[in-house]
């Protein structure tokens, strides 16, 4: 069976090294959760993991395959649910998701996109345009796309953003049903999230250790953050 | 193929339904010719003379104004981050998203010149090749344009920089556009110019996206 690792992955950002010499393995029907304070390199690690940022060390495989050799194959293996809810404002619902599922290779886009929507507990928004729905109805619309079109990996970047507590369920129940077909999930999230037997990677574990050099950027970080 | 006309179908549509796209470019177009008898005074013969000139220099600056847009909504809602996981090569991306720009702001284009050409006086004879320069010139532009519009995306002032960036490039298309118009009324043949400025639509077809992706590949890291 298929299984996704990264092997001593570095990651720099600016001239700031986010974290080092990260290394994890996920295999099918497992989902990974990505823990630690804002600036860690959660959502750098998951770009990582999409092929949307290089890593400056260190490579990711599939199957022991590297990644970066078969970056089309990669491409089509994943799902990614970033910050942006790519929502265009003047399409409705179900024509914004269709697209998507279309582009993902779906058999029949427009019945999934229904369904997608039916399935995140917003089959009533299907007509309506982009620009009259809630941040909340976004999400759930932005993350429809993962049921809308098959991958076996999803990314999920704080997936719970804008959620009520219905939807965290709903988004529980739907990760639930992909691992018992072996499909993996790694996501990040401050919030709780009930995800069975998941593991969990503490980025902080992987921030280089702040010697002299990097102590000085750490006080001016620290001021743009209390401002 | 499928994913490609997907993508062209969804811009056409976003164009259709905002409207404002295809309807500044054009507008743009005739107010920009309409300027010039009032800047050169109403001479019929001065006219006549600089028409060919004047309809490519406002078509080259109005398909400018709307491509600054080519790339932008799409990277400011996290759409160009998306479409370049999919399926589809970043560089068919850009091929599709010029194409349905071109279709919305350069089709329109090719319309309204020959009506702009009569105010300006042209010669009957130089109408046909107006429309055949235009039609084989304004792809180039879009094309051009969106190396301009993806090397400049998340840049302050891009429109501006695209602009300095561009227009240089929109040179070669200026002249064999009006060469071949001029051509056509002064009774030789247009043909030499209009091969060339195929040539340059058939260097720019597979160039401009390729580059265009490798600039947009750089604007989403």
């Amino acid at each position: 069976m298929s299984a996704f690792a990264g092997i001593d992955l570095t990651c720099l950002r600016g001239d700031r090294l986010v974290f080092t010499e990260l290394d994890f393995r996920i295999a099918p029907g497992e989902a990974l959760m990505l823990l630690g304070p804002n600036g860690s390199g959660k959502s750098s690690l998951l770009r990582i993991m999409a092929g949307l940022l290089r890593p400056f060390r260190g490579k990711l495989a599939w199957d022991d395959l590297d990644v970066a050799e078969e970056p089309d194959q990669h491409r089509q293996r994943i799902h990614y649910v970033g910050h942006l809810d790519a929502v265009k404002p003047v399409l409705s619902a179900v024509e914004n998701l269709t697209f998507w599922a279309r582009l993902g290779g779906a058999a029949d886009p427009h019945a999934k996109a229904l369904d997608a929507l039916g399935r995140f507990g917003v089959p009533q928004i299907a007509p309506v345009p982009g620009r009259y729905l809630s941040a909340g109805q976004k999400r759930r619309l932005n993350l429809a796309r993962i049921l809308a079109a098959p991958a076996p990996l999803w990314l999920l970047d704080e997936p719970t953003v804008a959620l009520d507590r219905a939807a965290v369920r709903l988004l529980e129940g739907i990760i639930a049903e992909h691992r018992a077909v072996g499909g993996m999930v790694v996501l990040s999230t401050h919030a709780d999230i009930d995800l069975p037997g998941h593991r969990v990677l503490q980025l902080d574990d992987f921030t280089p250790v702040a010697d002299d050099e990097y102590e000085e950027q750490d006080l001016v970080e620290d001021g743009e953050h209390a401002a | 193929m499928n994913r490609f006309l997907t993508l062209v179908v969804r811009d056409l549509r976003l164009a259709l339904r905002q409207g404002s796209d295809a309807t500044i470019a054009v507008m743009f177009f005739v107010l920009c010719v309409v300027l010039f008898p009032f800047g050169v005074g109403p001479e019929p013969n001065i006219l006549a003379r600089i028409a060919a000139g004047v309809i490519w220099v406002a078509a080259l600056l109005s398909s400018l104004l709307s491509l600054e847009r080519l790339f932008q909504n799409d990277y400011e809602d996290g759409s160009l981050e998306l479409l370049s996981l999919t399926a589809l090569p970043l560089e068919a991306v850009v091929l599709a998203k010029t194409l349905a720009h071109w279709l919305v702001t350069g089709v329109p284009l090719l319309v309204a010149a020959p009506l702009l050409a009569v105010l300006l006086n042209m010669e009957a004879g130089g109408f046909g090749v107006l429309v055949l320069t235009l039609a084989i010139g304004t792809p180039i532009l879009s094309l051009l344009g969106s190396i301009g519009a993806a090397l400049t995306l998340g840049a302050r002032r891009g429109g501006v920089l695209m602009s300095l960036l561009i227009l240089p490039l929109y040179i070669p298309v200026l002249i064999f556009g009006a060469g071949a118009i001029d051509a056509a009324i002064t009774g030789l043949t247009p043909r030499p110019h209009l091969l060339l400025l195929t040539g340059i639509l058939a260097g720019c077809l597979p160039l401009a996206p390729w580059a265009g992706a490798a600039a947009l590949r750089q604007a989403l890291e």
